[in-house]
């Protein structure tokens, strides 16, 4: 399996869709691949268009508000003592996560094609947020499916959603997490793909989803690669990017631009969420070594049992509470060109603390689990290594969570 | 020797009749009973589906999957479901069976692997849900050196190009999807429409037997009347939740509903 330079990563797919031959594809009902061969075509003559593009860039700016920042981490730097800590503030964003990307861009394919409807998935309820609003900015009517036990701990967003006009509908079935979300959504859109048009909220789904999010969440590199030059003079020798994975969205719009450089100059470092200490169940299937499955469409590797049903993942972050990944990770994973490991609920929660502690920022728990690594591996690098975290949501919306594991008076007091 | 899912149309169409497909799931609600509805169905039915039950389905609607995560939770493995097969198999009015499922499944117990067990259960045919054309196209030919039939599957959505190819690539039997819905919707087009679709795939190849599934139920399938084959799911698996609700034996109250049916078509 080989990783080319030059050509972009979403665009290394084969003519059914797979990157490396295996990852990826289109697994779909026969209904959908009707509209999945339309937003191809649509998709494939677009980025190619430069009013397109202008278009989209002229939303990043003045909606989005790109850059985000990439400020460093003084006191923290100070506090761990081994290489530079520096974090790209993705949580800038208007909405206050990477999710914006996605659904801005689709919401400006589904008005260029005609729908008048967008419907799409949630865990976290940023995914979901976003398009909520990114639908309401683009006219759209707007459907969200969440699981019901995210819709119970992730109150925020859901209040934001309701609130930009969307529909939540909380799904029942199976274990109430973002994976039937997914499900229930292309359910959804087997149903009604003649008027709607149907967000991925990550780097999942068949192969066209999974291209459209990487291209759009790569603004985040874009950036980067700016930013480090503009404070380094060049891109450092030593560069270490440390982002979570949980469908893999945020991670390869972190990455994308740096792909071509030697690993051994920029380094790919993926956390995934490793779920309870004491608990068996997690939602990391390529640092636990999870089987080749298809799942919502595409062959990833993911959690499932001998007979090939999908197994429950367990984890405090709703974001990363998928039991399978992107295939661009799976690619990544096995041309080697991205290291990936995870974190425990326990050592997320204790690199929110430390961060909140040194620094004025305020990760949500998807990227402390970043920062968890992150943290632990700093101590033995270089000071010449320039470590850069993605945080890529804000932790607003894990208060429940986190005033029930850490006290009221410490999230008040942050 | 004949194909014995072609034999089971022949069999109807002499009777002038369109053949009677219906689908329950393998050990739903347990893997004896599952086993006790086909045999008391057999008798009215001309083949049967078999649903591999899968905890991400993403064409099912809620009546299916209530019935999938029963069966799930009941314990059921591939390995029962293949002896549900061969055992029903043993009785002497069995009839055709017709695998029915998503991929994974299959991917995980090896596609190999997989046919030789069918072969040796005496499954007839395989519906694979998220397997389309040309993604099926090796697997397909497969199957067909293993004598089980590949059924394809075409919607309202399929253009009429992918629709000659898939035709040309198909076996015995194919399957219309008969409207923009999971399983278990309400019929929301008309069925001149649904049959106006069907004669398209018909002129096409009048060969094959084309049977038309989705929104059939006690109300609509007397309206199917002039097609090859009406597949009925949900209904009955909607039949199965509700003789649980009641304390009832779904057995019996299923073997009803499906006697009715036929008698509707008869």
């Amino acid at each position: 399996m080989i990783l080319k330079k030059k050509i972009p990563v979403i665009d290394q797919v084969n003519r059914l869709g797979f990157w490396g031959g295996k990852f990826g594809g289109n697994f779909v009902p026969e209904t959908l691949k009707k509209p999945i061969e339309d937003l191809e075509i649509q998709f494939n003559k677009l980025k190619k268009d430069k009013n397109f593009i202008k278009e989209r860039n002229k939303y990043f700016h003045e909606w989005i508000g790109v850059p985000t920042r990439f400020i460093k981490l003084e006191n923290l730097t100070k506090h761990i003592g081994g290489a530079e800590i520096w974090s790209k503030v993705v949580s800038d964003a208007n909405g206050g996560a990477h999710k914006i990307y996605n659904a801005t861009v689709h919401c400006l394919l589904a008005k260029r094609s005609g729908k008048k409807v967008i419907i799409g998935d949630t865990g976290a309820g940023y995914a979901g947020k976003m398009l909520s609003m990114a639908a309401k900015k683009f006219g759209l009517k707007c459907k969200i499916f969440m699981g019901a036990k995210d819709i119970e701990r992730q109150q925020p967003n859901v209040r934001a959603m309701k609130k930009n006009g969307a529909d939540v509908i909380p799904v029942y079935s199976g274990s109430q997490t973002l994976v039937d979300a997914v499900s229930e959504c292309m359910r959804y859109w087997v149903a009604h793909c003649d008027t709607t048009a149907m967000c991925v909220g990550s780097t999942v789904g068949p192969a066209i989803f999974v291209r459209i999010c990487g291209w759009s969440t790569s603004q985040i590199s874009r950036e980067l690669k700016i930013q480090l030059i503009s404070e380094f003079g060049t891109i450092p020798k030593k560069l270490k990017l440390y982002n979570c994975v949980g469908g893999g969205s945020s991670s390869f719009g972190f990455w994308n631009e740096f792909m071509d450089y030697d690993k051994k100059q920029v380094e790919f470092i993926g956390v995934e969420a490793g779920g309870p200490a004491k608990s068996k169940k997690h939602a990391a299937p390529l640092t636990y070594g999870s089987k080749i499955g298809i799942l919502h469409g595409a062959a990833q590797y993911v959690n499932q049992n001998s007979d090939g049903q999908i197994e429950e993942t367990e984890s405090i972050s709703a974001g990363l509470d998928y039991p399978g990944i992107s295939p661009l990770h799976c690619f990544l994973k096995d041309t080697k060109r991205a290291r990936y490991t995870a974190a425990s609920d326990e050592e997320a929660l204790k690199a929110y603390q430390l961060v909140t502690k040194y620094e004025n920022l305020r990760p949500s728990l998807e990227p402390s689990h970043a920062f968890s690594v992150a943290i632990k591996e700093s101590k033995k690098f270089s000071k010449e290594t320039i470590v850069v975290i993605n945080s890529c949501g804000d932790a607003y919306k894990d208060k429940k969570i986190l005033e029930k594991k850490l006290g009221k008076k410490y999230v008040k007091s942050n | 020797m004949l194909n014995p899912i072609k034999l089971a149309f022949n069999e109807a169409k002499k009777n002038k009749r369109p053949a009677l497909l219906t689908y329950t799931v393998a050990g739903d609600s347990s893997k004896k009973q599952s086993l006790e509805i086909l045999e008391s169905i057999s008798e009215y039915v001309d083949l049967l589906e078999i649903g591999v039950p899968h905890n991400t389905p993403v064409a099912d609607g809620g009546q299916i999957q209530t019935s999938a995560y029963r069966a799930i939770k009941n314990g059921i493995k591939m390995n029962d479901i293949f002896k549900i097969v061969k055992d029903f198999k043993k009785n002497k009015n069995s009839k055709p069976v017709i695998l029915m499922g998503y991929y994974n499944m299959i991917y995980q117990y090896g596609e190999n692997n997989f046919l030789k067990d069918c072969k040796k259960t005496g499954v007839n045919g395989l519906i694979i849900v998220d397997l389309p054309w040309p993604e099926n196209k090796v697997f397909s030919k497969k199957c067909k050196k293993s004598s089980i039939d590949f059924i394809q599957l075409i919607s309202p959505t399929t253009s009429k190009k992918r629709l000659k190819s898939i035709i040309k690539d198909s076996h015995n039997m194919i399957y219309y999807i008969s409207m923009l819905s999971t399983t278990g919707g309400k019929l929301k087009v008309s069925p001149r429409e649904i049959l106006n679709n069907y004669n398209k795939i018909k002129k096409i190849d009048p060969k094959k037997n084309c049977v038309v599934g989705f929104g059939i139920t006690e109300k609509t399938i007397s309206k199917f009347k002039n097609t090859d084959g009406l597949v009925v799911g949900s209904q009955i698996c909607k039949e199965i939740t509700r003789s649980l609700n009641n304390r009832q034996n779904p057995v019996i109250n299923v073997s009803k509903m499906v006697y009715k049916l036929r008698k509707k078509i008869s």
